[in-house]
Parts: structure tokens; C-alpha cells; sequence
């Protein structure tokens, strides 16, 4: 089942609109933070890593070259999410791409029972964490999508846009 | 916001252009314009403030934020004369020793073959592998345990090597280190004994030209380390005892701190050893092959005040007794007080009190298994403290505690300021400084010192669990200091354990061992030279 785009009202819309915008300048801000703090690398949190992958996480930790592929394609990654989530720019594409990253990171380390990290969490969680909600909220936004109608792919997918096949109603 | 309100301007509806796209529909497309103004307005108001804090805070401390000026193997000299060096004492750390200069036993290079295979994270032989090879030969091997010298043997003639170099000559055994040092085989010896045995190994070894790497505590008596000192000074020998910390990138940089009088007047150090296992107690395995026919009991207890009749438990678990080592004083207590002296300079003390007992191993052993030492050195207005338990695991680390500031030593480094220092008032005061956490931390292998950081990566650091590397390679500081060891052999220079701060370190364990033993505080008489 596809809900068209012409089918949201105004205020569904917004929330979705809004939703996409803030956790796109969520990803934006985590890649920049990432970028222009020299000393940031994801050694720490990989080498944390429990459950089924932890040895897959850990390898990846302890090989230096490889490590230094991980954390480029990982900042530069979510700069690139963040940008598409919030200028509304191949937003399937940054959608998905935001929740495979976000399910590698919760898949590095989740919060089930028994499982212990050295990181600080700034609350408590059990099975579900921040990174898993904000992992079902992009779903929700690749269900629903927004990019066609405010977002640069209104320029992208000009011929899949409400106002383009209006255009061409009205002219027939 | 619905989709009803279409201007269209009747050009041809099949254009592909969106140009016909309506003022509004432009609107949308490009509505998050102003979203990143505030972003970015947000975002270069807080860089700004980091960068105040961290340019205030690097400005006023005047110690670069890269790693330290001399790191030991960026004067890499390529190993041009051929060594031939021996080994004496092939137990756990003469094993090591000689693993670390290129020659692992060939059981340990399945063992760690084995385990990188079950586990692809584990990487010991890689970082064996990765080792430089040092150009160097193991000839000859002494060792009373035969078990042991076959070994050393056989690791000698190893086939898998860093560099590829494919194996040696098997290296011959000598049944007496007399015999190994007269033999004209060897040009340089590691000491790996026992420490009742470095200094008559040591001695000889340097009226014999040969130049020594010997393991510490250097000598088990105050005598011992006078009598090692006058040879080594009186020969050209390079003496190199064994503190892999001189190597350690970490205290290079304390002492960078230290020159940048950072923390200001420094009253207290605090070392500390924590250990919670039969291993760090040293109740090591006995071997299955120990025996009086396969040890030569005799030999082993030469040098040792009190003889007494074979004992395994003696001949492998040797630093419980005082016959043969001085406990935590020689094993630990001077790798912490070697690591102060490094980054400190403090020499020997002036005076020394000692306390602890035989609280948990009562084993049979008669050197303590917690212990204190407090060291005064009145002309520094300072106190170094060494304090130690082998019956709890708690990690307390070195700490160095000054007016303004602590720095906390171990495989990173942290600074942070104090909540009533003079000189950060200021900066304390205007939020700058910030003292609940770390004004910068340093850790080996990345970039340099970080003055701002998440608390996260703070935490990190602070256990740890962060890698080190050395030119993307893990490096191993035992290596380090056995390579430093053989360019000044060859280049000439003053290796980073030399004969002079060895001294110190003896004098000062010994000192701690006397107070103890004698129940009484002792003093270092710097005219006459002599504890008293």
C-alpha cells in the first residue's frame, strides 16, 4: 500500500516535514562534529562492541588502516544524511542510508539485558534505545515521504511532483 | 499546504524544466535555506567558544598539543653492524626479552598463530611480526633450568622472524655464565636472572668488554649497586636496564608537562601497584620438569646469603624470598619510582620509611605482599609515596599533585586543574578551565593533546580502551628500549636507562627494603655516598 503525497493534510505534513529537518541536522551535526575534532575516532566504541558482531566491530577497531576507513566513511556518511534529510535532497536515498547506519550502531552495542558498557549512557534503556527510535522514526519517514514536497527534490523529481501533474491536467 | 493553489503561466505543460515551477513551489524545494542559517550560526558560535577555551588554555600552558619533541624511534638508525648477543636467564622475562629483540620460541608463534585464528583481534604475532629486525644473532644462552636453555635454544634458532630473515644458528649452551662471557661469542649480553645474579653477571660482563642489558631491580644489596656502578663507569660498556616506561611515550610527554611547570610546585606523588592474583604475587607455575637433576640447585643459590636445600617453590617463585630478590621493592616499586625519575629528576631521596606485612600470601614467603614507602626529598619541598597491594585489583595509577594542577600517568596522561590553584583563578573563574574534568589529556599514538573533548572520549581514554599505535603500528615499549639499547651500542649515545639513573633506582628500592627490614627511617648520606 503507497499513501500518495497529495493525500497528507497540512499538519501531517508539518510533523513529517519537521521530523525529517531535526533528524537531519542531528546526523549533520554529529558528521561535522566528527570531522573537525581531530582526536574523534570510533575505536572506543567499536572495541565496546557485544552481542553476535562484536567480533566483526572489534576487528575493524584493531586494524589501523581499516579503522581509518571506517571513521571517513562514517563522518562523511552522516554529513551526507544529514545534508539529503534536510534539504530534502535524494531523500530515499539519505533515509535509507541513515538507517543502515543507525542499525550498525545499535547492532555494535545494544542494550540488552546483561550487556554492560564502559560509555556513559545519559539514561537508562533495555532492549530499546535512542539510536533504535531514532532508526523506526526514519522508517517512518521512508513510509511516508516528504522530499517531493518540501525538499530540493522537488527540483529532482520535478515530474513526480503534485504541482507537475497538476500542470499537466490542466493542460489537457 | 495542500496541493490546489497551482499558478501556471501556459507554457507547455510537457515541459520536463521545472523553470515553470511556480514561485511557491520554489519556495518549498528550497525552505530549509534558512534552517541552515541557524544551523551554521549556531554551530561557528560554539566553535568560536572552543576555540577561545582551547587557545586560552594551550596559550597559558606553553606545551605543544602534538605528541613529544623526541620520540625515541623517529631517530631511526638503520642496524649496520651485525651483534652477537647472549641471553642468561630464560625464564618469563628473558623469554620475553629475547621474543621482543626478534626471536620467539617457536611454540609461542603456534600458540599465537592459534589464537589470531580463532580470534582474528588478537595480535600478538602480527606485532611481533611487525618488530624491526635489529640485525642481531642469539649465540649463546645460559640457563641452570635445562628446560629453560633448550628453550632459549630452540628460540634462537627460530624460522618465523621479523624481517624474514630466516633462521640462525642454533646458539650454543654454557652451564655457567663465567663460561658464556669468556667464550668470545658474544657481544653483547641481556641478564634476565634472578636479582641476587646481576651483579656478579654484570661485573664480569663488563671486565669482559661485553656491553649489558640487565633487567631490573639492578642488584638485590646497596653494595651490589656500588660495585656495578664503579665498573660500568670505569668501561666503555652501554649499560641498559630494563624500564620499558623510559620508552613509553606517555611519561616522555609528563615530562614536557613537567618543564612547562604546568601543575606548579609539586608536593606529593602518589605510585601505586594493585594487584589480585596468584601470578601478580608471583606464585608462578612450577614447572613439571623441575627437578634436582634438571635445575642445578647449587649454582642458583650462589650468590644468595642463606643456602638452603632444593626447593621448587624457591627456584621458580624466587621474588618471595629476600634471598634472592627484595619483593615489591626491586619488581614494582621501581618501575614507579623509575617512571617519577623520568619525568621528574628527583634522584635519590634524602630519607625513606617503609611499612606493610604479610597480609594475604601467607605462603611460606618472607618479603611483604602490601607495602608503603615514603620518600622525602627536602631540597624539592616534596614527597614521593609508593603504596602497594597484591590482594586487591583497584587501579590507582601515578599521580602527580601540584598547587595548580594533577597529572595522572598511565597509558594516557591527564591534567586537570586545580579547584584553588593560584595561576587558573582566573581562567577558572571565567569558565574557561573548567576543573571536573581534564584541561587536556594526552594519549600516545593520536595526534597530540586535546584540551576539548566529549566526556565520552575523557572516559575512554581514561580506561584505556583506546589502541595505541606508533606509526599505525603497535609497538611494543620492550622492544623499544632493547633497540635503543643497540644504537647507542653501535652509534654511540646514552641510552634512556643508563648506568646513572640505574643507580638511582637501586639506592632508592634498597632504601625502602632497609626501612622495612629495620624497622627504622633510613637516609641517603650524599657525601659519603652510603645509606645510613
Amino acid at each position: 500500500m503507497r499513501v500518495s503525497v497529495q493525500q497528507y493534510s497540512s499538519f501531517q505534513v508539518t510533523a513529517l516535514v519537521a521530523l525529517r529537518v531535526l533528524i537531519g541536522w542531528h546526523f549533520f551535526y554529529e558528521g561535522i562534529a566528527k570531522l573537525t575534532n581531530p582526536y574523534w575516532t570510533s575505536a572506543g566504541y567499536l572495541a565496546e562492541s557485544q552481542w553476535w558482531f562484536s567480533g566483526l566491530f572489534y576487528s575493524l577497531a584493531t586494524n589501523s588502516s581499516v579503522l581509518g576507513v571506517v571513521d571517513f566513511l562514517n563522518s562523511w556518511g552522516l554529513v551526507l544524511i544529514g545534508l539529503g534529510l534536510m534539504l530534502g535532497c535524494l531523500t530515499r536515498a539519505a533515509t535509507i542510508g541513515g538507517v543502515v547506519l543507525l542499525a550498525l550502531y545499535y547492532i555494535a552495542a545494544p542494550p540488552f539485558a546483561g550487556y554492560t558498557y564502559a560509555m556513559p549512557a545519559e539514561g537508562s534503556y533495555l532492549v530499546v534505545n535512542k539510536v533504535l527510535i531514532e532508526l523506526s522514526a526514519m522508517v517512518v519517514l521512508l513510509a511516508f515521504p516528504t522530499g517531493t514536497l518540501f525538499g530540493l527534490d522537488r527540483l529532482i523529481f520535478w515530474k513526480r511532483t503534485p504541482e507537475h501533474q497538476a500542470l499537466k491536467q490542466a493542460h489537457a | 499546504m495542500s496541493e490546489n493553489n497551482i499558478k501556471h503561466g501556459g507554457e507547455s505543460p510537457d515541459s520536463e524544466h521545472w523553470s515553470r515551477m511556480s514561485r511557491r513551489g520554489l519556495f518549498k524545494a528550497l525552505f530549509s535555506i534558512p534552517i541552515f542559517g541557524v544551523f551554521f550560526y549556531n554551530y561557528f558560535k560554539k566553535k568560536a567558544a572552543d576555540d577561545v577555551r582551547r587557545e586560552a588554555v594551550m596559550s597559558e600552558l606553553r606545551v605543544s598539543e602534538t605528541g613529544p619533541a623526541v620520540i625515541p624511534e623517529a631517530i631511526s638508525r638503520p642496524p649496520s653492524e651485525h651483534l652477537r648477543v647472549g641471553i642468561i636467564g630464560f625464564g618469563g622475562e628473558g623469554e620475553s626479552l629475547v621474543r621482543n629483540a626478534g626471536f620467539a620460541h617457536p611454540d609461542w608463534v603456534e600458540s599465537a598463530t592459534e589464537a589470531h585464528r580463532e580470534d582474528r583481534a588478537n595480535k600478538r604475532l602480527e606485532t611481533y611480526m611487525n618488530q624491526e629486525d635489529l640485525n642481531i644473532s642469539i649465540t649463546a644462552v645460559c640457563d641452570v633450568f635445562d628446560v629453560r636453555a633448550e628453550r632459549a635454544m630452540a628460540a634462537s634458532a627460530v624460522e618465523v622472524r621479523p624481517g624474514g630473515g630466516g633462521a640462525n644458528p642454533r646458539a650454543k649452551r654454557y652451564r655457567r655464565y663465567q663460561d658464556l662471557l669468556d667464550s668470545g661469542d658474544v657481544d653483547a649480553v641481556i641478564i634476565a636472572t634472578p636479582d641476587h645474579w646481576h651483579s656478579r653477571i654484570t661485573i664480569h660482563a663488563v671486565n669482559r668488554g661485553i656491553h649489558v642489558y640487565c633487567e631490573k631491580c639492578m642488584t638485590r644489596t646497596e653494595q651490589e649497586a656500588h660495585d656495578v656502578r664503579a665498573a660500568v663507569k670505569n668501561s666503555d660498556v652501554v649499560f641498559q636496564l630494563g624500564h620499558q616506561n623510559r620508552q613509553s611515550e606517555s611519561h616522555i610527554k609528563a615530562r614536557e608537562i613537567i618543564e612547562a611547570d604546568i601543575l606548579g610546585p609539586i608536593t606529593l606523588v602518589e605510585g601505586t601497584t594493585n594487584r589480585n592474583d596468584p601470578w601478580g604475587a608471583w606464585v608462578w607455575d612450577i614447572h613439571e620438569e623441575g627437578s634436582p637433576e634438571t635445575i642445578d640447585w647449587e649454582q642458583f643459590q650462589e650468590p644468595a646469603p642463606n643456602k638452603v636445600p632444593f626447593s621448587l617453590e624457591r627456584f621458580f617463585r624466587w621474588r618471595c624470598w629476600y634471598d634472592y630478590g627484595t619483593g615489591l621493592s626491586g619488581d614494582l616499586l621501581s618501575h614507579e619510582y623509575d617512571g617519577v625519575n623520568q619525568i621528574l629528576k628527583v634522584g635519590i631521596p634524602k630519607s625513606a620509611v617503609a611499612s606493610g606485612g604479610i597480609y594475604y600470601f601467607k605462603d611460606g614467603r618472607d618479603v611483604p605482599d602490601v607495602f608503603q614507602a615514603v620518600y622525602e626529598y627536602p631540597d624539592r619541598d616534596l614527597t614521593v609515596m609508593y603504596s602497594a597491594t597484591l590482594a586487591n585489583g583497584a587501579y590507582r595509577g601515578l599521580t602527580f599533585m601540584g598547587h595548580d594542577a594533577s597529572m595522572k600517568v598511565s597509558g594516557a596522561l591527564s591534567v586537570t586543574a586545580d579547584r584553588s590553584s593560584t595561576r587558573y583563578e582566573q581562567k577558572i573563574d571565567d569558565g574557561i578551565i573548567d576543573t571536573s574534568r581534564p584541561m587536556f589529556t594526552y594519549r600516545p599514538g593520536f595526534k597530540g593533546i586535546d584540551a576539548v573533548t566529549s566526556a565520552t572520549e575523557q572516559y575512554f581514554a581514561s580506561r584505556g580502551l583506546l589502541f595505541t599505535y606508533r606509526g599505525g603500528r603497535r609497538v611494543s615499549a620492550y622492544h623499544l628500549l632493547i633497540k635503543d639499547w643497540l644504537d647507542v651500542i653501535r652509534d654511540g649515545g646514552v641510552p634512556s636507562c643508563n648506568i646513572d639513573v640505574a643507580f638511582e633506582e637501586a639506592i632508592t628500592c634498597h632504601m625502602a627494603t632497609r626501612a622495612y627490614l629495620e624497622g627504622r627511617r633510613v637516609e641517603w648520606d650524599p657525601v659519603r655516598r652510603r645509606i645510613v
